[in-house]
Formats: structure tokens, C-alpha cells, sequence
């Protein structure tokens, strides 16, 4: 398997697209700390920015190798090698290569400004974020065979996770508003990578402390050592569901 | 040493290939014809496994392909249409499937040689010609020495010279024992090649005999000729 990520790896690295992307990471994260007079603030504003981008990039970019990777796939299914490992060494170098734009254009800077839990904490949501929309891409360049489609539907995924379905959620809380339904909320965040994140860098920072009633149940969830281990298994079957069910359809699959 | 049994596929509601039945020996070439979208392409990708058939039963070397990938070792293809990564060389291709295979047999680089691709090695398959990326096609099909050869229309977008350096191959190939399947349009280019032949129409074998006996049942010599009384018949019939 190596030896065929190796090739992905360097492939995608000579991208200019990723190059651009790491850059794109590093002088917002530099600009973000430099400006910001401590780093809490920076932290914050760069949480906020990092959630649009790393999702967007993740999935764009991934569905559109992997439409593109279609010669490749075809030329090495000709040789003994079988479909699972083709599958797994592409997921293995999208991941492996965004994770390392990241931590290259984002993870330095935080390291550097905010060193402690919360920084860590919020290179381990950047990395598992990565991991989950490119599975995403997976799951959808496997289900659509034309290209159009395919990057419409990463677009419309995207959409929906970074910007609709907290509209859908605020919906829900002002019309459920007279019920008890704080409990609730936090189970519906595990239906959202992003929100996941969001909240597991938000209870570490002190502006938690500004959440209502909402954020004190949350606080209590996910402020625990019990809570973040649940809510990184929800963010690993995020990246593992959708990939799963992609394996299984590229095997049935006619090239 | 390749089975075929039963060999069903559909696309949809479109049935592609029904029942299909056949056998091929060592040392024989055999020649895979028909209309477009008759099957051809498709039978030969499900060999390949790139195709899953929708039921039956392919043995290759007595292997069934669902049972593991590696009797692809034995397998040159040459794709018909063969698509490589854009920003690749010619020369990183072969090396990529020369890592890949992990092979230790002895490679067969005649063709590499024969077509001079090592003087292009630097050159980026994107910028390829059709003609020159069926060159690489063909010198990674017979690189790894296979038993069994599947070339997709080989010749097609070949100038005459190459088409020539490839025909050759193929024969002396033939005359090491190889088993050889070609599908093609031109049927006079294949009369110095085949030992069998096979028709196909609407995704049935219509007919599959060795040379002779075609030349004996209908009294050509040109193959072209004795297919196009089969079919005279069969339509008269």
C-alpha cells in the first residue's frame, strides 16, 4: 500500500492548488495572532475562519482528484492490485497531504501563539475535520458518475454543514422554545462535524461562560474528560461511516 | 487457460452480454469481433475485473477472478482508449508500474526500444499524441512478459510503421505460447495474426472456430470474406 500512497502523496503535493492552500492557511493564522492583542481573541477569530475554510477545501478539492484520478485508477486496476487497497492508498494520500497543509499553515502559527490544551485542541478538530470531509468527498464521488454532479453535491454538503444547518438549529430552538430541549441540543451537534468542533474548542475558551443555560449543559457534557472522548468517537465515525459505505460501493463498481 | 461460463451482464435494463460460453487455449491468438456495442470492450474489462459481472463464472489459469487479484500478474492490457495521469512522464508511468508490480521476472523492453519512447521519457502523457500513448499502452502491456495478452484494438491511431513493429511482436509472442486476444475493426490486418476467431452481435457469441475451419465451411480465403457469408447465411436464414 505504501508504495502506491507514496505516489498519491507526492502527486498531490506538487499540486498548486494545495500549495496555495497551505499559504492561504499560514497568512491568515499569522495575520489573525499578530493583530489580536491576546490570544483567546485569536483563537476565536481563527476558529471561525478555519471552520469555512479547511471543510471547503477538504471536500472540494478531494472530489475533484478523485474525478480526475480516473485514468489512474483505471491503469492500476489492470495490474494486480486489488480495489480496497486503491480506495484506501487515495483516501490515505488526500488525508495524509491536507493534514500536512494544515498543520503546516495552521498548526505552526497556533502551536507557537497558543500553546496549551486549547491549541491542541484545536489542531486535533482541524485534523479530524480534514479526515471527515474528505471522506465526504469519497462517499460522494463514488455515488455520481459524472463529474458536474459530483462537485454539486460536494458544494451543496458543504453548504449545508458549514452555514444551513445552524440556521436549522436556531429554527428548532426558537420554535421549541418553551420545552426542555437543552439536552437535546447536544445530541444534534453530533450530526454536525463542524458544530462538534466548534463547540469543543468554544467550552475551552472562557467566553463559554456568555452561552445561557444551552452552553452551561453543554459545559457539562462536553467540559468533560468523559465528554471529549465522546465527541472525538462521534467525529471518528464521521470520517469512518462515509468512507465505509464508499469502499463498499467502489468494489460493486463498473469502470 | 481462460474459462468463461455463463457470463451474464447488464447495465441497467440494458443487457450487454447474455450467457456468454468460452474457452481459450495456450498458443492461440484469438481474434474478437463484432459491431460496436456488441460486448467486446465489455467481456475483455470483465476478464480484467473491471467490470463485475452480473452472473457467471471467469477462470483464468483455473483462478476464479472474484477469488483474489492475482492472476493480473499474468494479464498485459492494452486499453483501447488508454487514459493516464496528465502530469505524469512517460518515463514515471513505467517506472510507477514497475514499482507497483514489485516484479522480479525479467522485463521485456523490446517495445520500449522498437518505439523509441526512451528518447521522450521526459515528456508528459498529457502532451502525448493519441498514436504515442498507445505506444506506451502496448510497451507496458508485453513489459512484464505475461502469458496472456489482451490488446483492445490494438492498431487503431498506430502509424504504419509502429502498427508493423507491433505485429511482429505480437506473432513471435504467439510463437512463444502465449495466449493472445485482440479485438478489431480492421479485419484484414489480422489475417496473418489469428488462429481463432470469435463474432459477436448484440452480446452473444455467435460463432467461435479456429481459421481452418472457417476457411473449410465457407471456401475463402480472406477471413474478411468468410465472416461476411456467416452472416449472409444467418441473416438468410
Amino acid at each position: 500500500m505504501n508504495r502506491i500512497i507514496k505516489f498519491i502523496v507526492l502527486d498531490i503535493l506538487r499540486n498548486k492548488i494545495v500549495l496555495i492552500y497551505t499559504l492561504l492557511l499560514a497568512v491568515l493564522s499569522w495575520a489573525v495572532f499578530s493583530l489580536e492583542d491576546n490570544s483567546t481573541k485569536g483563537l476565536l477569530t481563527l476558529l471561525n475562519v478555519i471552520l469555512l475554510t479547511v471543510p471547503l477545501v477538504s471536500i472540494i478539492f478531494s472530489t475533484i482528484y478523485l474525478y480526475n484520478s480516473s485514468e489512474f485508477i483505471e491503469l492500476l486496476l489492470s495490474q494486480p492490485i486489488q480495489r480496497s487497497r486503491i480506495w484506501w492508498s487515495l483516501f490515505f494520500g488526500l488525508s495524509i497531504s491536507l493534514i500536512f497543509s494544515f498543520i503546516i499553515g495552521a498548526g505552526i502559527p497556533i502551536l507557537l501563539y497558543a500553546p496549551g490544551d486549547v491549541g491542541l485542541m484545536m489542531l486535533m478538530v482541524g485534523i479530524s475535520i480534514t479526515a471527515v470531509f474528505v471522506s465526504l468527498a469519497f462517499l460522494g464521488s463514488v455515488l455520481t458518475r459524472d463529474k458536474a454532479k459530483g462537485i454539486g453535491m460536494a458544494i451543496l454538503l458543504w453548504l449545508f454543514f458549514a452555514l444551513m444547518f445552524d440556521g436549522l438549529v436556531l429554527f428548532l430552538l426558537f420554535q421549541l422554545a418553551d420545552y426542555p430541549i437543552e439536552k437535546m441540543m447536544v445530541g444534534i451537534t453530533a450530526l454536525n462535524p463542524i458544530d462538534l468542533g466548534r463547540i469543543l474548542i468554544l467550552l475551552h475558551l472562557d467566553v463559554s461562560a456568555m452561552m445561557g443555560y444551552t452552553g452551561a449543559i453543554f459545559k457539562d457534557f462536553f467540559g468533560t474528560f468523559l465528554g471529549i472522548i465522546i465527541a472525538f468517537i462521534v467525529l471518528f465515525l464521521w470520517i469512518a461511516l462515509p468512507f465505509w459505505v464508499s469502499l463498499r460501493k467502489f468494489k460493486r463498481k463498473d469502470l | 487457460m481462460i474459462e468463461i461460463k455463463g457470463l451474464h451482464k447488464e447495465f441497467g435494463k440494458l443487457e450487454v452480454l447474455h450467457n456468454v460460453n468460452l474457452s481459450f487455449q495456450q498458443g492461440e491468438c484469438i481474434a474478437l469481433i463484432g459491431p460496436n456495442g456488441c460486448g467486446k470492450t465489455t467481456l475483455i474489462k470483465s476478464i480484467l475485473g473491471m467490470v463485475i459481472p452480473g452472473r457467471g463464472t471467469i477462470l483464468v489459469k483455473g483462478q476464479d477472478i472474484r477469488k483474489g487479484v492475482e492472476y493480473r500478474r499474468h494479464i498485459g492490457y492494452m486499453p483501447q482508449i488508454g487514459r493516464y495521469p496528465d502530469n505524469m512522464s512517460i518515463g514515471q508511468v513505467i517506472d510507477m508500474i514497475k514499482e507497483i508490480r514489485h516484479s522480479k521476472e525479467t522485463l521485456d523492453e523490446e517495445l520500449l526500444e522498437a518505439f523509441q519512447l526512451k528518447k521522450i521519457f521526459d515528456k508528459r502523457m498529457r502532451t502525448l499524441s493519441g498514436g504515442t500513448t498507445q505506444k506506451v499502452s502496448a510497451t507496458l502491456a508485453f513489459l512484464f512478459d505475461p502469458d496472456v495478452l489482451i490488446l483492445d484494438e490494438p492498431t487503431a491511431g498506430l502509424d504504419p510503421l509502429a502498427s508493423e513493429i507491433l505485429k511482429e511482436k505480437i506473432i513471435s509472442e504467439k510463437q512463444k505460447g502465449k495466449l493472445i486476444l485482440i479485438t478489431s475493426h480492421l479485419l484484414s490486418e489480422l489475417d496473418d495474426l489469428i488462429t481463432h476467431l470469435i463474432f459477436m452481435q448484440d452480446g452473444k457469441v455467435h460463432f467461435h472456430q479456429s481459421i481452418e475451419d472457417l476457411r473449410k465451411l465457407t471456401g475463402e480465403e480472406k477471413i474478411s470474406k468468410a465472416i461476411a457469408q456467416i452472416l449472409k447465411k444467418s441473416n438468410n436464414e
